[in-house]
């Protein structure tokens, strides 16, 4: 084949399998704890957990091993989970007026908050990708810390200062970890959830929503509405 | 100078004017914008500046890379907070008599970024502002307006009296504070001197 069909071909990324990739790193690092997070969407795009003490070794063989070479981390960004009560409803079998029955029960689990870093990861050199990669802090609070991958994929670098910036995730082993967007002294964290932006909406033309109910605060007394 | 008197003069072949019709015929055709800009709004303006548009016919082709030789200052695109003491302090270098157009949604108030944490909600907060042109981007025409608004400002201030501008009047200030970068925001989050929130009726 030529032309630009054969081009076509050659550009198209082969996407690995994920439990194979798994199997391949657990032999290689004996330590490694890992788990699939599932992607229930049409795009079926599952992610690899990694546990934080021996990401920077998966990260090495993922970019080092000649199979995989995975030598150009695309994209870097963070995610914020916050506390959440989950409920799914599961089938209990219960002994209702001496008959026993199945009954639908509602579980409530408390999900801790935690941060999340997310790494997709591609192979220019064998064209194949992407591997999501999935680092997971303890807590958001006193506990965000996460191995920097910079070491690894240099490219990295400023995104993992985006997200030190505005997740207030903290990279271990970063070469230069500083806000980037915000600047030095900003205290806050504007991409998590329960961010509270600065009170600036003197004036708005043409308020909706919570937009409207924080300009009214500013309104003067006659024109509250 | 009695309005009757000089047409009157001008039918003889007698030309007259003032000292102020000519320093402000002076002035107004030789603008000389800083040569800065922000986000896209710039590309506008570049292009404004370029032979398509040509905004040497206002005498304003002279983009000036240091503030200390500009007159005005285009505001051309998104004043994130960051950069919003830069932007004043540049205006603070400037000499008087100086003037500024706000170019584009972002600059006059945020634009589509007003409901976000990082962008500022308009550089008239800050500093006073002549003419706002709205648009996202404004074209070129846009700009083009602006400056003959801002021609025809010059040209009707007047030298002497209670209304003369703040270059002439040395009670007025010509210099703006700086906001300095606070923990959660601007400090201050606006200049009271310069802007007031806009009295709302509904």
């Amino acid at each position: 084949m030529e032309g630009a069909q054969a081009d076509a071909i050659r550009l198209k990324f082969n996407v690995l399998s994920l439990e194979s990739i798994k199997s391949q790193i657990e032999q290689a690092i004996p330590g490694a704890k890992l788990e699939i997070v599932k992607n229930d969407a049409p795009s079926a795009q599952h992610s690899l957990l990694v546990d934080n003490a021996s990401a920077l070794a998966v990260a090495k063989f993922l970019r080092d091993d000649p199979a995989l070479c995975f030598d150009y981390a695309s994209n870097v960004t963070g995610v914020d989970w916050p506390e959440a009560e989950l409920s799914e409803k599961i089938k209990v079998k219960k002994v209702v007026d001496g008959v026993e029955k199945e009954v639908e029960e509602v579980k409530k689990t408390l999900r801790p908050g935690y941060l999340e870093t997310v790494y997709h990861l591609y192979s220019m050199e064998l064209k194949q990708g992407p591997v999501i990669l999935r680092l997971r802090t303890e807590n958001r609070t006193d506990k965000a810390h996460l191995p920097s991958l910079t070491p690894v994929w240099r490219g990295a670098e400023f995104q993992e200062r985006e997200i030190f910036d505005l997740y207030g995730i903290v990279f271990d082993g970063h070469p230069d970890l500083r806000r980037i967007l915000m600047w030095e002294g900003f205290k806050d964290f504007p991409m998590r959830k329960d961010y509270v932006e600065p009170d600036d909406y003197e004036y708005e033309p043409t308020p909706h929503d919570e937009v409207h109910d924080k300009a009214k605060q500013h309104y003067p007394a006659e024109a509250k509405g | 100078m009695d309005e009757g008197l000089r047409s009157e003069l001008q039918k003889q072949g007698v030309f007259t004017t003032t000292l102020e019709d000519l320093y402000n015929w002076g002035r107004k055709n030789s603008v000389w914008p800083l040569g800065f800009g922000l986000a896209c709004c710039a590309i506008e303006m570049i292009a404004a500046s370029m032979s398509r548009w040509d905004l040497a016919r206002f005498g304003a082709e002279v983009f000036r890379p240091s503030p200390r030789q500009a007159d005005l200052m285009i505001v051309a695109g998104t004043v994130t907070k960051k950069m919003a003491p830069q932007v004043v302090r540049l205006y603070n270098q400037m000499p008087e008599p100086k003037y500024v157009i706000a170019m584009g949604a972002c600059a006059i108030s945020g634009g589509p970024f007003k409901q976000g944490y990082n962008v500022l909600k308009g550089i008239d907060r800050y500093i006073p502002v002549d003419v706002h042109i709205p648009g996202c981007p404004p074209r070129p025409e846009a700009l083009l307006h602006a400056f003959m608004t801002l021609q025809e400002k010059i040209d009707q201030q007047q030298l002497t009296g209670a209304n003369r501008p703040r270059h002439l009047n040395a009670d007025k200030p010509s210099e703006f504070p700086v906001p300095e970068f606070g923990e959660h925001d601007l400090q201050p989050p606006n200049n009271p001197a310069v802007w007031k929130a806009p009295k709302l009726t509904r």
